[in-house]
């Protein structure tokens, strides 16, 4: 029991930046654009989420400002892709490559700063419960957050003429525009709305994660959101489970080396991949769940004119 | 003198030209209230062009549309949908990871609650003879079935203009019937029907006025029910009509391509596993397989050409030789060509020119290959060629493959193939979306190959083409192939039901 409780509690906080992170993207790939900038858009959102609380003192102002950093990385990804028909692939990829570089520049006298953490909220009542109080009642803000974000997604996407609008922009971009929806509109303000989800995932991360900067600390979380977003077929739901899973793995690797279990590390930070593609094998080999569920316009360019 | 007014819809005059061509030239057209009205011509008469005016599609350049009376400007689909037009488009636009109900809320622009809409949706189509299961997902669903939603979802908007563009080139005749069946009420109701078609049987069976276009102009509006099938012919297509010749000098020979019990697993869920085929084509004859698309026809071709090849190598037999397991370019050596369905992307590489595109299956037969060095002169001459004999409207043979029109490409693609003089051509939907001097082009090109002794093998949805020159004919439905029978033996309706998969046993008397 001991051990239990703080082990779920360094589950819930491995898992929340890959579930920010995860749900924008999957909101982005829902409308047919694949951004492998999740990276880059993280660690732009840690560093000036990070500079913004050092100068201000103000968790709002921080959070605000690690949003707009995500955001404006992805406006600059949907400008290219959108507007000048840069290919998404390669695109995403430079994103990621110059996020890191960027924020390495900007980040060059915050480290060895440290910073208090985020404020935990004690949930009234709830968090006064044995056991299940001190584990799932006293979190900070994000945690909140990015659970509460699960719900309004799925309702977004399943309820509302909105989110049927974005499906069907993802599904066929062709058909989408013959019915008079603004296709490029549309896939910029999801793109954008990724970007804002990977700012604050980065942000979790060097305000509440570990509350500093080093250099390159989002260390692949960006791409095991990517893998995550396949993983969980672009459903909310499993998105959710798929995080705390992945997260799950992350602590438990720890946990393995701190007992002197005898499988190297490598090999467990190996596990999310790999369940990705165990994943994706299983999905591939049901064609039906793949049109169910994966945009069909993922990563096709949209040229209006033909 | 009648008034304006007793038109619901009134068009004068109506004039639009694109760079080049006068599309549509001061044409008129007049539908009552309640009344199915024919737009009967040609492909490339102008059809489309005026729909596309009355729809807020295109804009005209002359002309004047009212609406009961009153004079009013389309400028866009919103705007006709407001003024009480729907329109069923040819192609559908529908999301096929989406189910029906939510296809039908995207197409009409109004905030609805889902689960209403599908009581909504269930309702109108029992009362209409279309059913469908609102919670059906599209990639499910049959053309036909594709078809209802548009059907539906213009329903929904309770128009007063129904105006539907060549809707039964994808039906079965028995799916044209009960169409027909749902039209006629709908116009019962006071609905009107604007009926865009070249087929002259089914203005005959359903519409009471036509209007008839060549060239861009009005030829005139009769009544339906006083003119005859080959009156409503003359009109459409200027001189005196003439029943294509069907004078067939060909001397049927040897067998040249015969399929053995030919049996095949569905690679996934879509797919289709043909079972137990037996085809044989002779020299000199041409045999056709109808069918509804979805029920093995791009299984078939590819057994066929070998892009999957058999575990049996006598499934397949090129001369008497055992072609089973042979792949496609050991085929193509053997003399079997083949044209897929699809065009760009099958048939051609979209961004590749055409002289690329014709060294990708010419270079065997051609010899346009020298110890792996390809001899590009001898290429281009050969790309040429088929642009030269086959009519293909191109600058140059250097433009990539997508540029070119379908109709151009499609000629290009079976101007290739058959300038390999290939022994035997199996060819998947030789004319579909071509228009109509190409399909005369390629139609002749078949013949002709014919006549000079090859096997060919038409696998095509379109009825009237098959019935017109094909020898012999089956039909296709969920990866049987019917037995097959001289062409001149059977109907239209029983070429139907072979679509449906029923066995006619009536007709195998004929046949013997």
């Amino acid at each position: 029991m001991e051990m239990i409780g703080p082990a779920l509690l360094t589950i819930i906080t491995a898992a929340t930046p890959l579930l920010f992170a995860a749900l924008g993207e999957m909101v982005t790939e829902k409308s047919g654009v694949l951004n492998l900038g999740v990276e880059g858009m993280m660690i732009m959102g840690a560093i000036l989420g990070f500079v913004a609380v050092h100068f201000t003192d103000s968790v709002t102002v921080a959070l605000l400002v690690s949003i707009l950093a995500g955001s404006a990385m992805a406006a600059l990804f949907g400008l290219l892709v959108l507007k000048f028909h840069a290919s998404q692939v390669p695109t995403g990829l430079a994103l990621t490559i110059f996020g890191i570089g960027l924020s390495a520049l900007i980040g060059q006298s915050m480290v060895g700063i440290a910073y208090d953490g985020l404020p935990k909220l004690s949930l009234p009542v709830l968090s006064s419960l044995p056991f299940i109080g001190d584990v799932f009642f006293r979190h900070d803000i994000l945690v909140y957050l990015s659970l509460i974000m699960v719900f309004v997604i799925y309702y977004f996407l399943n309820k509302t003429r909105a989110g049927l609008i974005l499906r069907a922009v993802g599904d066929s971009h062709d058909a989408a525009h013959a019915m008079g929806y603004p296709v490029v509109k549309i896939r910029f303000l999801a793109i954008l709305f990724g970007g804002g989800m990977a700012g604050l995932g980065g942000a979790y991360l060097s305000l509440a994660y570990s509350p500093l900067w080093v250099e390159q600390m989002t260390a692949g979380r960006g791409w095991i959101a990517l893998a995550l977003v396949v993983f969980a077929s672009w459903r909310p739901g499993r998105v959710l489970l798929g995080a705390y899973l992945f997260g799950g793995i992350t602590i438990l690797q720890l946990h393995a080396q701190a007992l002197g279990i005898g499988v190297p590390s490598q090999v467990m930070s190996m596990l999310p991949y790999l369940a990705t593609i165990i994943v994706l094998v299983i999905i591939s080999s049901d064609p039906g769940k793949i049109r169910l569920n994966a945009p069909a316009s993922l990563g096709r360019p949209f040229h209006p004119s033909r | 003198m009648t008034s304006s007014n007793n038109y619901l819809l009134d068009i004068q005059g109506m004039t639009k030209s694109f760079p080049g061509v006068l599309a549509n030239d001061g044409v008129d057209l007049q539908i009552k209230p309640g009344e199915v009205h024919a737009l009967l011509g040609e492909n490339g008469a102008g059809k489309s062009t005026l729909v596309k005016m009355i729809y807020g599609i295109l804009k005209p350049d002359h002309g004047t549309i009212r609406i009961k009376g009153t004079p009013v400007t389309i400028d866009d689909p919103a705007k006709a949908r407001e003024l009480g037009i729907a329109m069923v488009f040819q192609h559908f636009s529908l999301f096929e990871s989406l189910n029906v109900v939510e296809n039908i809320a995207l197409g009409i622009h109004a905030d609805s609650d889902l689960k209403s809409l599908a009581k909504e949706v269930v309702e109108l189509s029992e009362r209409y003879g279309l059913p469908l299961d609102p919670n059906r997902h599209v990639y499910t669903l049959s053309v036909g079935e594709r078809q209802r939603i548009e059907i539906l979802r213009c329903l929904l908007q309770k128009p007063q203009l129904l105006v539907m563009d060549e809707p039964t080139s994808v039906l079965t005749p028995q799916e044209v019937q009960k169409l027909f069946m749902t039209l006629n009420r709908l116009a019962e109701e006071g609905l009107s029907i604007l009926y865009i078609s070249h087929k002259l049987d089914e203005i005959k069976a359903l519409c009471h006025r036509a209007t008839i276009l060549r060239m861009g102009k009005k030829v005139a509006t009769v009544t339906v029910s006083e003119q005859s099938t080959t009156s409503l012919a003359n009109m459409m297509m200027g001189e005196a009509f003439t029943e294509s010749s069907k004078t067939r000098n060909r001397q049927i020979g040897e067998v040249r391509l015969r399929v053995n019990d030919l049996n095949t697993q569905a690679t996934d869920a879509t797919g289709i596993s043909l079972k137990d085929i037996n085809i044989e084509v002779r020299a000199g004859e041409i045999v056709g397989i109808a069918g509804v698309a979805g029920n093995g026809q791009d299984e078939l071709l590819k057994a066929l050409n070998g892009e999957e090849s058999n575990t049996d190598a006598s499934s397949v037999l090129i001369e008497d030789r055992q072609a089973g397991k042979l792949g496609p370019n050991d085929r193509r050596r053997a003399g079997l060509a083949s044209v897929p369905e699809k065009r760009l992307g099958h048939g051609a590489i979209p961004d590749m020119d055409l002289i690329d595109n014709a060294f990708m299956t010419g270079y065997q037969r051609m010899g346009l290959l020298i110890r792996g060095i390809i001899n590009y002169r001898k290429t281009r001459s050969f790309a040429q060629q088929v642009i030269n004999d086959y009519g293909v409207k191109t600058s140059s043979s250097t433009v990539s493959a997508e540029s070119l029109s379908g109709g151009n490409l499609q000629k290009f693609i079976i101007g290739r193939e058959l300038t390999q003089q290939p022994d035997i051509l199996v060819v998947s939907q030789p004319t579909w979306g071509v228009d109509a001097g190409a399909t005369q082009t390629i139609r002749q090109a078949l013949r002709d190959l014919a006549e000079q002794g090859a096997a060919v093998l038409i696998i095509s949805q379109d009825l009237d083409e098959l019935m017109d020159i094909t020898d012999r004919i089956g039909a296709i439905c969920g990866g049987r192939v019917s037995s097959f029978y001289p062409t001149e033996s059977v109907t239209i309706d029983q070429v139907g039901l072979l679509m449906a998969g029923v066995d006619l046993e009536a007709g195998a008397e004929h046949a013997s």
